[in-house]
């Protein structure tokens, strides 16, 4: 019977199993999925940018695995998918990720709903920089629910955190280390 | 100077810095920006990787596609049979004025034929569903399952069933990207019905109406007036409904009147379009005066 508390976040004292490139592969390949999927109105404003928020997961955890060349190249793919102008996810994808190596021994000491905070002013500057390159380049302003899916990812985040960690936990509690 | 062994050991490399990659890659993403709004060289490299990205997006379209025909294949049976006699009804309403139809067509045929007139469109009209509309909010956007393949070109005209829906500015391999009206600065000539004063109607971006610029406050127009296509363009046939005028405001100290108007086609709802065939070339625009020209003094002076 699997156990509810190992969907539990790891605290950090607890030692992670190494993570699996594939599975960081496939991750980042259901967050391009889940940009992709068609949504209009107010479910519009509310979806979080899902390639953005598991990036900065990855980017955060597996720093040696993912960083700014790889968000950079799923930034391009995201250009193409939205049509819009070529390399503004790249570069806000780009800033993200030079932003969560920065920042993520901070981010990783506090508990999970105070990362979220934190995670909520990255996704904003990532937006933002979008935002930014778009208005420069003639765009209109957009309204405040532009701000939305950011904050809605930064929700998500225990939950992504909770989601993509669950594979590298430890199978058995900590204390039953006999039969290894 | 402070210490002798600032490289770390090999067992540790981990390439460039985070800032130098940063810097790189923002170089990179700002020269790309730069080229792609200015210049537009990266149409090939766009068409490659939508290639690569269309089998992921139809695959995010599958699960939709599937309820929605799951649902029209549970419809009750009653309620087709209500809509056959409805729609049978309708035929038989219609039918004279058909008729009436095929006759002038006819005759219309005969008649350009006598003044050799070219045909005013060009090629087939395409029918194209609508796959998803776009995800960038900064643009109005919409994306249709009709591309190369289909013969579909970039500048063509989409319209649905009740009037203009915008063109066609980029085409894939299997599909294709519509700019709708309601899209920032996109204009498209019309001509108010009623009265058939011509302007020109600019977009004004997500979640606002379109109107109409440089018109003067004296014009024939009011609310409620109907917008058609001028046909002056060359890209839409003339007589296609665009909008309707909401509202205009006429202030003393503007040198135009405000007009705000709101399309008539489902530009944001319609689930069908269809991409209309070119409109016949039109004969060559004259030359602009050149500058060495004496200064034009006024917009009505005549052009030797």
């Amino acid at each position: 019977m699997p156990q509810l508390t190992s969907f539990a976040p790891a605290r950090p004292e607890e030692i992670l199993a190494p993570v699996k490139p594939w599975f960081v592969v496939l991750t980042l390949f259901l967050g391009l999925i889940g940009n992709l999927i068609p949504v209009t109105g107010v479910a519009l404003a509310l979806k979080p940018d899902f390639l953005a928020l598991i990036l900065l997961y990855w980017c955060i955890q597996e720093p040696r695995l993912i960083s700014v060349g790889i968000a950079w190249g799923l930034g391009l793919l995201m250009d193409v998918a939205d049509a819009s102008v070529f390399g503004q996810h790249a570069l806000a994808y780009a800033v993200l990720a030079y932003a969560a190596e920065y920042f993520r021994r901070r981010v990783l000491r506090f508990p999970l709903w105070q990362q979220a905070a934190q995670v909520a002013v990255l996704l904003l500057l990532c937006a933002g920089l979008v935002l930014l390159v778009r208005v420069v380049g003639g765009a209109p302003l957009p309204r405040w629910t532009y701000a939305v899916g950011p904050l809605v990812g930064a929700l998500l985040w225990p939950v992504v955190t909770a989601l993509l960690q669950w594979p590298q936990r430890p199978q058995r509690p900590a204390g039953s280390l006999a039969e290894h | 100077m402070r210490h002798l062994s600032v490289e770390p050991p090999p067992f540790f490399h981990r390439g460039p810095s985070p800032l130098a990659r940063l810097a790189f890659f923002g170089l990179l993403s700002l020269a790309l920006l730069f080229t792609d709004t200015r210049y537009r060289y990266l149409e090939n490299v766009r068409q490659v990787v939508a290639i690569a990205l269309y089998p992921l997006q139809r695959l995010v379209l599958w699960p939709g596609e599937a309820v929605g025909y799951a649902m029209t294949y549970f419809t009750v049976q009653r309620t087709l049979a209500g809509d056959n006699a409805a729609l049978k009804q309708e035929l038989l309403v219609q039918a004279p004025a058909m008729q009436g139809y095929q006759l002038l067509q006819q005759e219309n045929a005969r008649l350009r034929a006598l003044l050799e007139v070219e045909r005013r469109l060009q090629g087939a009209t395409t029918a194209a569903q609508v796959l998803y509309t776009g995800r960038d909010p900064f643009t109005q956007k919409l994306f249709v399952d009709k591309g190369e393949s289909a013969g579909v070109q970039a500048g063509q005209a989409v319209i649905d069933e009740v009037g203009v829906v915008g063109q066609v500015t980029r085409v894939f391999p299997y599909m294709a990207e519509v700019t709708l009206v309601t899209d920032k600065d996109y204009a498209v000539p019309v001509r108010v019905e009623r009265s058939g004063v011509r302007s020109v109607m600019y977009g004004a971006g997500t979640g606002r109406l379109p109107e109409l610029r440089f018109l003067s406050p004296n014009s024939e127009i009011q609310a409620g007036d109907r917008l058609v296509t001028s046909g002056i363009d060359g890209t839409y046939p003339a007589g296609l409904a665009v909008a309707q005028v909401v509202s205009v405001e006429r202030e003393t100290g503007q040198i135009f009147a405000r007009v705000i108007c709101k399309p008539l086609a489902g530009v944001d709802r319609s689930s069908q379009v269809l991409i209309l065939g070119r409109v016949a070339a039109l004969p060559q625009r004259p030359e602009e005066a050149t500058d060495n020209g004496p200064p034009r003094k006024g917009r009505n002076r005549v052009r030797e």
